[in-house]
């Protein structure tokens, strides 16, 4: 092992080696574009992910901004009604859709899974680069939807019908897109399960396998099991609006329920697709900077399954006031509250790890502690929503806005944040400047909650979502809103800024800047295009720090 | 790659099944499309959907476990089998919660 | 992905996640089945009888003896008798493309009789005969858009087996060629009892 290791590092010495030294070169002759996005090496393929979502993240971010902006005070200001509904559909479409759902797995987790798992790739390399075609071509479409036909969809991210059928609006393109980026998401699930399964190293046992990629492996099989439904329902909108198949028209026969039901089958696992890959990223962050075993690993293990089946039997929590029987309010409000537990199961291990570790307070823990506090209150608001009596008051209020963004912004947001910084010097092979990462830390933590906060107090106090104008007894609610979201801006801002510096002239590091214990710490950074010089043998688990020691 | 197929060549698909065995599941198969074609002209109520379906349901098992090699496959590979039908089984299940139960007096 | 692939297992597990998905994206469509025949019991039974039980109990015999030249073809390519094999293969391909022609003739005349989605008769008609016949033509033109895959990756196997990428030693992709023909197979098996045998 340790022999690889120093010929790995040899490699990336030697100036005359023909092979390149790492995934980033190109191997004479073959440099350029195409070496890039024609590439079957899991790690580019990574950042080809990691480069577009920051650019989509970008995007849906600006228009967040103008949304909120519209938002600062009430009346008839900067956006006509109809392009105000535009741009909350295409925040959300770009969010869920291109940001959030592929945001870890399709990034780092095809950078580092076959890494961690002791193998050169994932099982298959060239559907993984289709997978990211897909992906493009997805996102190409919902773009040319934007420009084309009757203007930009304005339904919402969530195509309700019977809304959806009817409006003018260019929303068969943006279904078909929405169908397109589903597959890209099965592939790569599918992909990342046969890894799992078929090329883990001699001695990787199940038991051994990092938490990351547990998560990883629950959120595939969400992935591959949930997706196709939307595929179907995305493909059942248009249909409607092509083929007049009038399945969810009431006025014949059909029951616009029904679509509720078949979106939600999708899109409540959808938002474990998003959440576990993050908890999988804190569950490797928080061992290495407590420098302590982590607290139940097989229960952390065990509850990113539980979380991904328990996740699939919840979806109509989403429809309490949609006109569903009293049963099925009662059942899916009490299948909400099981959901919790595994959750809490994983908060309560990462806090027992931290207890009585010895813990330095770096930029990823910095942010995964930001994690769990905010993912805290996303969670806990969950609850309020979940439990039948007290949806009914909040449903569809800014109080289910505030939740999700504490979840998805606070909760993946962060997690993917944290992951950038903790991965950072291994995909780079540089250091960002940490103290301006924790300074941008603090700017984003007050903006979230600035931004977030006084949207419950909104819902609770009857601000409908989605709504143009609202009246002027939530006009303080909505402008100290609209100052957080420029706080956060300034925060991310900055650390865009920090890691693009970091990128450009950050100080080269060694192999294992922060004492990690799983396998990508035992490569050079960048790591070598093929990963392992000889097939590791793994005969520790991955959360033993006795004998690894961080060489920054 | 050329590592791992080394090692797990050895783990190779079992033995082909035999041309006769494959047609008599095939004839299984036909008098089963026939059986159900029949019962369905007698009018069981509510009955013959249940037939009907348990029918396709053995159909479908035939299929899965002899032309699909599923019988000689792993373990694991059975559960993934079963587990990918059981999220279908509650997916429709679950939705007759609403389904079942929602007064309708709109239809 | 699979022909270069040397990792059989890994590739056939891949096939079978694949088909999961392509289960649960019928799976989707069996709920709204389910759901509307809960429904409107009366109408499924009234409109079921429109549909010729002759023609839909024949596309059964067709699909399943496919199913079986298909199961054929692969025992055929191991014992290294490529010529049999290419000639189940072909067959196969031959009752992909019966299958089509018939529901090309059950569609065509459907649509002569005025029934199709949205067509004036049904919208006249009561509500539960047009989902009906809305959900007919969805599940069996999805089914149909997959007659049309798996006959073509049947034809791409074949040159596959021909230029001897595919060989007895290394008959992964017809094997996994295979288990997408039987998934198609199997979703007809269900659509069959649901829209011809209702009535």
């Amino acid at each position: 092992m340790s022999d690889a290791i120093e010929r790995g590092k040899g490699h990336a010495q030697g100036q005359a080696t023909p092979a390149p030294a790492n995934f980033l070169e190109s191997a004479p002759g073959r440099e350029g574009i195409t070496s890039w996005i024609f590439s079957t090496d899991h790690k580019r393929i990574g950042l080809l992910y990691l480069t577009l979502i920051m650019v989509m993240f970008i995007t849906a971010t600006i228009l967040g901004l103008i949304l909120r902006l519209k938002l600062m005070t009430p009346g008839n200001t900067l956006l006509a009604p109809q392009t105000y509904n535009a741009t909350f559909t295409l925040h959300g479409v770009i969010m869920v859709f291109m940001v959030v759902i592929p945001s870890i797995p399709a990034s780092f987790g095809n950078i580092f899974l076959p890494i961690q798992i002791g193998a050169e790739d994932v099982s298959f390399p060239r559907l993984n680069n289709f997978s990211w075609w897909l992906y493009v071509t997805g996102a190409v479409l919902a773009l040319v939807s934007i420009f084309t036909g009757n203007g930009p969809p304005d339904t919402g991210w969530t195509f309700y019908v019977p809304f959806s059928e009817r409006t003018t609006t260019n929303v068969s393109l943006a279904v078909i897109a929405v169908f397109i980026l589903g597959f890209s998401s099965i592939l790569t699930g599918l992909n990342f399960i046969t890894t799992i399964h078929r090329l883990r190293a001699p001695g990787m046992t199940w038991r051994r396998l990092p938490l990351f990629v547990w998560s990883l492996y629950a959120t595939g099989w969400i992935q591959v099991l949930a997706t196709p439904i939307l595929g179907i329902t995305a493909l059942l909108i248009f249909g409607e609006r092509v083929l007049h198949l009038g399945l969810f028209d009431p006025g014949r026969g059909g029951d616009p329920l029904l679509y509720q039901h078949l979106f939600w089958i999708y899109s409540h696992p959808a938002v474990y697709i998003m959440i576990l890959p993050a908890m999988g990223v804190i569950s490797e962050v928080i061992p290495v900077f407590a420098r302590k075993r982590i607290f139940g690993y097989k229960m952390i293990a065990f509850s990113s399954l539980a979380i991904a089946f328990a996740g699939s039997l919840v979806w109509a929590h989403h429809m309490f006031t949609s006109g569903m029987s009293d049963l099925a309010v009662l059942v899916f409000s009490f299948l909400t509250f099981v959901v919790a537990i595994p959750s809490a199961i994983k908060v309560f291990n990462w806090l027992s790890t931290l207890y009585k570790g010895s813990i330095s307070l770096e930029p990823p823990l910095l942010y995964a502690l930001g994690f769990i506090f905010m993912f805290s209150v996303g969670g806990l608001t969950g609850l309020v929503l979940g439990s039948a009596g007290t949806n009914i008051h909040v449903h569809d209020t800014y109080f289910v806005v505030a939740h999700f963004h504490y979840v998805i912004f606070g909760g993946t947001g962060l997690g993917m944040f944290s992951a950038m910084h903790f991965w950072f010097p291994k995909i780079f092979g540089r250091m960002y400047d940490k103290k301006q990462a924790m300074r941008s830390f603090w700017v984003i933590l007050v903006g979230m909650n600035v931004l977030y906060f006084p949207m419950f107090i909104l819902g609770l106090q009857g601000m409908p979502r989605r709504y143009y104008d609202y009246l002027p007894q939530y006009a303080t609610g909505q402008f100290i809103s609209t100052v957080g979201s420029w706080i956060l801006a300034l925060g991310m801002g900055l650390m865009f800024l920090n890691l693009w510096a970091g990128i450009r002239r950050g100080r080269p590091v060694g192999m294992n800047p922060w004492g990690g214990a799983t396998l990508e710490w035992t490569l050079s950074s960048p790591p070598p295009p093929g990963n392992f010089l000889e097939e590791p043998v793994v005969d520790k688990g991955p959360y033993e720090y006795a004998g690894v020691r961080a060489d920054d | 790659m050329t590592e791992h197929s080394d090692e797990r060549a050895g783990e190779h698909a079992s033995h082909p099944l035999g041309y006769g065995f494959l047609t008599a599941i095939w004839a299984a198969l036909m008098v089963l499309t026939a059986v159900t074609i029949t019962v369905a002209q007698i009018d069981l109520g509510f009955w013959n959907v249940v037939v009907a379906l348990s029918i396709a349901s053995t159909k479908a098992l035939l299929v899965i476990f002899f032309f699909m090699h599923l019988k000689y496959e792993s373990r694991g590979l059975k559960w993934c089998v079963f587990l990918a039908f059981l999220i279908l089984a509650i997916c429709i299940g679950f939705t007759f919660f609403d389904v079942a139960y929602r007064p309708m007096g709109v239809a | 992905m699979t022909e270069q692939h040397k990792d059989y297992q890994g590739a056939k597990f891949g096939m079978w996640l694949f088909l999961f998905t392509e289960i649960l994206l019928f799976g989707g469509l069996f709920l709204l089945y389910s759901a509307y025949m809960h429904r409107y019991p009366e109408d499924f039974k009234e409109a079921g009888k429109a549909l010729d039980v002759f023609i839909g109990g024949l596309n059964t015999v067709v699909l399943i003896t496919s199913s079986l030249t298909m199961a054929l073809s692969i025992t055929a390519l191991r014992r290294n008798e490529k010529g049999r094999c290419m000639a189940f293969l072909a067959f196969t391909v031959l009752c992909a493309l019966a299958f089509l022609v018939n529901k090309f003739i059950e569609w065509s005349a459907k649509f002569g009789h005025g029934i199709f989605p949205g067509s004036p008769h049904l919208l006249e008609g009561p509500n539960g005969q047009g989902v009906f016949y809305s959900l007919y033509f969805a599940m069996t033109g999805l089914h149909g858009i997959h007659v049309c895959i798996g006959a073509a990756l049947m034809i791409f196997v074949m040159v596959l087996i021909r230029r001897g990428r595919v060989t007895p030693e290394n008959f992964g992709f017809l094997e996994n060629a295979g288990l997408y023909w039987h998934v198609v197979d199997l979703v007809w098996i269900f659509l069959f009892p649901l829209f011809y045998l209702i009535a």
